[in-house]
């Protein structure tokens, strides 16, 4: 990349990351990440648990000091300029940090003034909210009686009433049902159309492939990162379907093989994963199957994300074991 | 402007938690009644009807006048009649009695003469309080009727009483427990405050918005100081109904030094809520600072009577300053202005501790 273009591209960057580290003690959190998220989209952030996608949201809003590297978020830096950052950021934790003992709407009252907002605003805002993210009915419920999606959707109401121009999600549907999780993510969709960046963590593939970029964490390390379909494209690696009445028999057989990276058990079939470095996949994993007296039958397939998931972060696991 | 209007958020929001807080609540009130009533009630230094065996071996008039007389002090309360010194000694050893009375058979020959004691007093002395109570009666003159010519044996000092002549515990006792009461609920409470928005995982959420260390700690501390102004009112009200304490100074120096006894345990409070991680912990440590305030300041003991380690400790606990201003304004009628040295160390504890909190606190995790 040329001077000139890294700087109208930074410009165009909510977030830019150089070699951001945090470490724990002797737990090394986040490790030398490198990211940059572009202005007007929702980026994901996949990772297996205690890969550091949480420590790395806290970094971003200066939550947290880095033990090494930093961070450009919306021109600030950060840590150091975070507090002028507040103003622009929405942070939804993973863990629900509202007022269990206040109702629905004495909670987004309380968060509404505590970003300045005038009493006109106050009410607008919150009326809109309300019926954004259907909390009309439960205005006057405790916030600790809700369901885990009713929580999670007051949350993002909150989180969004000073319309902040980057959002910062960590987890945000961990306890929604898949069709509350649909409106969930219109809504974030709706908030991209409007302009706001969304950086947000998940656990759901079907979410992460909603995304406009990803990026995938193992560990701390930044293992992947690119639009879906990229990374589906890039991958090293290619699937097999096995089919058979044995599935069990399979797996041992396949688990011992050094060609094959993965498997998943679906029912009776199984996705493997083996490198591209052997030609012809399907035909390879029939021949090991063979070899030790199973007939099945194999067949290519499209990867999917779950397989890019699997692939990158058992890759980096190998490494780190080698 | 942004500034109070987010100060004013916190501020409505803690008191609106706290009125939904039926415990936290009921302390507010339920504190200062039961400590009012534990100490005015049984905690009484000037121990009266302890209970007591006689054993009259004289039986004469005189004998059993003077067993009227001990009554009619009501120092003793007599609870059993025995006939031997050993039944005396066996009664105390099973702490049935606290004091035994012991009338010889020449009890008459020996008030006769100025040598030997005429009787004997048996006294549980494990308990000094008790022990000193019952001292009183060594030097009781045997004035009665028939004996009126005898000299008696101690000359009596005078004692000349200022300040509660009925020698009420409970006059003494009652101001300096707004002070207990204060440090009690005031540390605990903000410093558990600020900690429970940390473990519910609020604070998280809370350091992310624009809201300042200031403004939080402001907001969190305000609404405990109109309580404590509260707590203050029950106590000196109850304090006059029910013991007749008297309010010798101005109400509002009472208040006034009130005041800045709240503050600076509300700083306290904020600080112990910088260094803990739990509330279990910020509890523990509002105990451990609560203990040596209680035994240290004046409250319990008297401060002249401490050794000077203690009294060099005693020194940096707010309430033994604020003791010292109470007493003079309640009991003494003196004025704040007098009291001056120690009204300024509170106020110094104060913006030390508040300025600390402030320092400490960081819009973090880590
Ligand atoms: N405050 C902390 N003190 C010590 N270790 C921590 C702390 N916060 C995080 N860690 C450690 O850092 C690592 C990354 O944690 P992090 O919460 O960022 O993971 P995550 O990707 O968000 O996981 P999950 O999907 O479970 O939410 C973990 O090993 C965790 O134990
Ligand atoms: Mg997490």
């Amino acid at each position: 990349m040329t001077g000139a273009q890294q700087g109208n591209s930074t410009s165009e960057l909510a977030i830019e990351a150089r070699g951001l580290s945090r470490r724990f003690g002797d737990v090394v959190a986040v490790s030398g990440l490198d990211l940059q998220v572009p202005k007007g989209m929702v980026y994901g952030f996949l990772g297996p648990n205690g890969s550091g996608k949480s420590t790395t949201i806290r970094l971003l809003c200066g939550l947290l000091l880095p033990s090494a590297g930093s961070a450009r978020v919306l021109g600030h830096e950060v840590p150091g300029d975070a507090e002028r950052l507040k103003h622009k950021i929405g942070y939804m934790t993973q863990r629900f940090s509202l007022y269990e003992d206040m109702t629905v709407l004495e909670n987004l009252d309380f968060i509404a003034r505590i970003y300045g907002l005038s009493r006109a605003l106050r009410r607008a805002r919150i009326s809109d909210a309300l019926q954004q993210y259907g909390l009309g009915e439960l205005q006057h419920h405790f916030a600790g009686t809700l369901s885990g999606g009713q929580r999670q959707r007051l949350s993002l109401a909150a989180a969004t009433l000073h319309r902040p121009q980057l959002l910062l999600l960590d987890e945000p549907t961990s306890a929604v049902d898949p069709q509350s999780r649909r409106d969930f993510w219109d809504a974030l969709f709706a908030l991209v159309e409007q302009g706001t960046t969304i950086l947000v963590s998940t656990h759901y593939m079907d979410e992460a492939e909603r995304c406009h970029r990803l990026a995938i964490l193992d560990r701390g390390v930044l293992v992947a990162d690119g639009a879906p379909l990229q990374l589906m494209a890039d991958m090293d690696c290619a699937v097999v379907l096995v089919e058979s009445s044995v599935p069990r028999k399979v797996q041992r057989a396949l688990a011992a093989q050094e060609t094959v990276r993965s498997i998943t058990q679906l029912g009776m079939r199984q996705r493997v994963l083996v490198p591209h470095t052997v030609g012809r996949p399907a035909e390879h994993v029939r021949g090991l199957l063979l070899a030790v007296g199973i007939e099945a039958q194999c067949d290519d397939t499209a990867p999917s994300l779950e397989d890019v998931f699997v692939a990158v972060t058992q890759a980096s696991r190998s490494e780190k074991a080698a | 402007m942004a500034a109070l209007q987010r100060l004013w958020a916190i501020l409505t929001k803690e008191i609106r938690q706290l009125r939904r807080d039926r415990l936290t609540f009921g302390m507010i009130f339920g504190i200062p009644m039961l400590q009012i009533m534990l100490f005015g009630y049984a905690i009484n230094t000037d121990v009266r009807q302890l209970s007591a065996a006689v054993a009259d071996q004289a039986g004469t008039e005189l004998s059993r006048q003077l067993q009227s007389r001990l009554e009619a002090s009501q120092v003793l309360r007599i609870v059993a009649r025995v006939d031997s010194a050993a039944s005396l000694r066996e009664l105390l050893d099973r702490g049935q009695i606290h004091v035994g009375v012991l009338i010889p058979p020449d009890f008459e020959r020996r008030l006769q003469q100025t040598t030997r004691p005429a009787a004997q007093l048996l006294v549980d002395g494990s308990d000094p309080i008790i022990l000193a109570s019952a001292r009183q009666l060594v030097s009781m003159p045997l004035t009665m009727d028939t004996a009126a010519r005898l000299e008696p044996v101690v000359r009596l000092f005078e004692v000349r009483n200022f300040y509660n002549p009925e020698r009420r515990s409970a006059v003494f006792v009652v101001p300096g427990l707004i002070g207990v009461i204060l440090t009690m609920t005031m540390v605990m409470f903000t410093a558990v405050a600020i900690v429970r928005e940390r473990e519910r995982g609020n604070l998280e959420l809370l350091i992310n918005t624009p809201v300042s260390s200031l403004e939080l700690m402001l907001g969190k501390v305000l609404p405990y100081i109109l309580i404590g102004l509260v707590q203050v009112t029950v106590i000196v009200l109850l304090g006059a109904q029910l013991f007749d304490v008297p309010l010798n100074g101005a109400l509002g120096e009472v208040y006034l030094a009130a005041l800045l006894f709240i503050a600076a345990n509300l700083g306290l409070g904020l600080l112990i809520s910088t260094l803990v991680g739990t509330q279990f912990q910020a509890i523990q440590m509002a105990f451990f600072f609560f203990l040596p305030s209680i035994l240290l300041s004046g409250f319990m003991f008297p401060f002249d009577g401490m050794p000077r380690v203690a009294q060099l400790i005693a020194e940096a606990l707010p309430l033994t300053h604020f003791i010292r201003v109470i007493r003079g304004l309640m009991l003494r009628g003196a004025e704040l202005g007098q009291l001056w040295p120690d009204v300024l160390v509170l106020l110094g504890m104060f913006l030390l501790t508040m300025t600390l909190a402030v320092l400490r606190f960081r819009k973090r995790l880590d």
